[in-house]
């Protein structure tokens, strides 16, 4: 009987698993090496995270918006100076105002601001792009298989569209986008950015920094949470352990058939 | 009573107004406890221990929370980011909430087996069962709350349960979302209900708990205890073996909590809420799964929502289902065996809520199928297992006593 009961669990156990697989139809995205989703976490590389930085504020931050962020966080991550931050800050533009006068007016943006939005809404950026170009902000966390699923996309574009399937005007053939017909056309090329530290921007170096930045910006506090996290479950094992062999000496007392307890009452 | 004597003249000062230091003690250290119970009976505590951890968090989390459509999604995302510890906050309320049903589902089941649930445990048992439909509509209400699709469907998808009531049904519905659509209104009073519910959970665990220490707890043995030699007082051998079990669940807990904190979540409540967008597959969150089922066995939308809630309301009469005049398993055989195979069915019944309905289950019939032949099976389980097994089972002798028991055991 428990055997019998132990091999249905995990059969129905396998069925989950599978079932996690087969949904939605598009293939599932190879299992990719990244340095912040081990079984224990992990941290962000900071070359690679300011390499992906450069590659969101170059290309996607074109059409994409990562409202989240703010410069300042930039410098937080560590692997911008705040020299550097203000410097990249200063390039984008913000609305403030009213001054004294009562006008609104333009300056450059600044630590304290959020990350410059291309668009003043979705109407205004799905009129130029035929679809919303969606916030960046929490990407990697709202798609199944996260960092994995970005990192096919952004290399999944294929020029010859497979027999049987019809792209529609304005659209691009994606292996891996659900129904295959996506509106942004492949943003990253070889050699899309000059990346300031001279790595070679190869199309799949690209698109695994700027998954990387885009996990962080859905993340920032991942380094901190495991940092902790690990101190945390070492104190547990060893509070665990020492509570055990108290537990095991008091109940020692049990083996005394006259230990007894009455109501109080 | 007689008047219990302090060293500590504070202690003494306080009992002598108000008994309530005698009060603690007659209920957390000389309360007598069985000297049999094994692991299982860990769990309650567990719960407890849960329950103080989501509320606490909760009004931590509420502090920095705005329940408006336009910012609620944001205000959650800025917790995590920009409030100290934000993050450590909203990961132990999420997957504190996991948790809470994982242990409860626990808890439940060791009460089945054991048939705790029998006189004179009934009233406890049922307060148990409020106390988990309490979880259940604060857990609902929660998950509303940060405003991703998820929150949005599900929200609309249950509310709108509500409009298969003949006659009213749609005055219901617009009453409950205080509008037309769920909306604004909706969020806000769903804020103000899961900020309230959790204070009437609590509520009822100390009911829970007085009607526990009327009765004593019930044993893996499920004999009554007859003698003072069948207890021990629950100080220092429950406190402590309570705290080693609290070290294994806190392990297991904030490892989730640390490492893998989306691990029970939808990834689409990462998408703020789009009433215009429809996602492809509206599930709830996997402790709802064999209820979500219930409701989709049902070809009628009345029926599935009258199925659904006897699937819980059913637990009320448990008691007087199981006609069994002997409580564990341990000594009836048969129903051990469908106690297993029942609790198979309620892992069956959240897979099949987990798949869209059309999908087909090893190639041989749809999960639509799957799921009407597990909801008649639950049913089936309670309404006519359960009392011609009370009747017709043999049972094995049951022993003498606990305290003979505990000795065997420490002779070996
Ligand atoms: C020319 C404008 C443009 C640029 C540049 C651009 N995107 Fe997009 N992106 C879009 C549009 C439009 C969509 C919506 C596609 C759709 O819904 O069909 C989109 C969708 C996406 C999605 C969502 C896919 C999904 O599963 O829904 C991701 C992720 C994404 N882009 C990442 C990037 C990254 C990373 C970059 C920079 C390397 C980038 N995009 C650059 C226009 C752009
Ligand atoms: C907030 C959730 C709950 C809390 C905090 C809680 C707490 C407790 C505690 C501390 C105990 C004593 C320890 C133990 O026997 O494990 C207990 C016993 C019990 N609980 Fe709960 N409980 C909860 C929910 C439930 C539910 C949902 C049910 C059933 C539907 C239930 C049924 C019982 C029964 C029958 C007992 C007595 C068990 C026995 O003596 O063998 N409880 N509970």
């Amino acid at each position: 009987m428990r055997k019998l009961f132990i091999i249905a669990l995990m059969g129905l156990s396998l069925g989950f698993a599978g079932a996690a697989h087969a949904a939605g139809g598009a293939p599932v995205p190879a299992k990719q090496n990244w340095t912040f989703t081990g079984l224990f976490g992990g941290g962000f590389d900071k070359a690679q995270l300011k390499r992906g930085g450069q590659v969101f504020f170059e290309v996607c931050n074109g059409c994409h918006s990562v409202s989240l962020m703010a410069y300042r966080n930039l410098v937080e991550s560590g692997a911008w100076t705040e020299d550097e931050a203000k410097e990249l800050a200063s390039g984008f533009e913000v609305q403030d105002g009213p001054n004294d006068e009562g006008e609104m007016f333009m300056r450059p943006a600044r630590l304290s601001d959020r990350f410059v939005s291309p668009y003043p809404n979705d109407k205004a950026a799905a009129a130029a792009h035929g679809a919303i170009p969606p916030d960046l902000s929490v990407i990697t966390k709202a798609r199944k298989y996260g960092p994995d699923y970005i990192h096919a996309l952004l290399i999944g574009y294929k020029d010859e569209v497979p027999e049987g399937v019809t792209i529609p005007e304005g659209s691009n053939y994606n292996e891996f986008f659900p129904g295959n017909a996506i509106a942004m056309a492949a943003p990253l090329t070889d050699g899309a950015v000059e990346y300031a530290d001279g790595t070679e921007a190869t199309l799949d170096q690209l698109s695994r920094d700027v998954v990387t930045f885009l996990a962080w910006a859905a993340e920032p506090e991942l380094e901190a949470r495991t940092a902790l996290g690990i101190k945390v479950l070492i104190y547990l094992v060893i509070l665990t352990a020492m509570l055990g062999a108290l537990k095991h000496r008091i109940w020692r007392r049990l083996s005394d058939p006259n230990l007894s307890c009455e109501d109080p009452h | 009573m007689s008047k219990r004597q302090y060293n500590n003249r504070v202690m003494q000062w306080v009992e002598d107004r108000l008994p309530i230091i005698s009060l603690m003690e007659n209920s957390g250290v000389i309360y007598p406890t069985p000297k049999n119970l094994n692991y299982w009976w860990n769990y309650g505590s567990l719960a407890g221990v849960v329950m103080v951890i989501m509320i606490l968090t909760g009004i931590f989390l509420a502090m920095n929370y705005q329940a408006h459509p336009t910012v609620a999604f944001d205000s959650v995302e800025r917790i995590v980011r920009d409030v100290n510890y934000g993050w450590l906050l909203r990961y132990l309320h999420m997957n504190g909430a996991s948790m809470f049903f994982l242990l409860v589902y626990i808890h439940m089941f060791r009460g089945m087996y054991y048939g705790s649930y029998k006189a004179p445990r009934e009233l406890l048992w049922m307060i148990g069962v409020t106390i988990y439909l309490a979880m259940m509509a604060t857990a609902f209400m929660g998950y509303v709350l940060p405003w991703g699709q998820m929150s949005f469907w599900g929200a609309t998808v249950i509310t709108n349960l509500f409009s298969a009531v003949p006659v009213v049904g749609t005055d219901i519905v617009t009453w409950m979302w205080g509008g037309f659509a769920v909306d604004f209104p909706t969020l806000n009073r769903f804020f103000a209900w899961h900020y309230l519910l959790p204070f009437i959970l609590f509520a009822l665990v100390f009911l829970h708990l007085w009607a526990l220490h009327t009765h004593k707890s019930n044993n893996p043995l499920g004999i009554d205890a007859k003698t003072p030699q069948d207890m021990m007082p629950f100080h220092p051998f429950y406190t402590i073996k309570d705290l080693y079990g609290l070290g294994f669940f806190m392990i297991f807990y904030l490892y989730f909590v640390f490492f893998q904190p989306n691990f029970f979540g939808e990834v689409d409540n990462y998408i703020p809420a789009n009433p215009m967008v429809t996602p492809p597959h509206i599930v709830p969150e996997w402790y709802f799964l064999p209820f979500y089922a219930m409701l989709r066995a049902v070809p009628d939308k009345l029926g599935g929502v009258i199925v659904m809630f006897a699937g819980v309301l059913i637990l009320y009469v448990l008691p007087w289902l199981d006609t069994s005049k002997v409580r564990s398993a341990r000594f009836r055989p048969v129903f051990k065996q469908m106690f297993w195979i029942f609790f198979l069915d309620c892992l069956v019944l959240g897979y099949v809520g987990a798949k869209s309905p059309d999908e087909m289950f090893m190639g041989i019939m749809t999960m639509t199928t799957l799921g009407q032949i597990a909801t008649t099976y639950y049913f089936f389980h309670f309404i006519v297992l359960l009392p011609l097994l009370g009747k017709y089972e043999t049972t094995k002798p049951l022993p003498n006593s606990i305290a003979e028991e505990v000795a065997k055991k420490y002779a070996q």
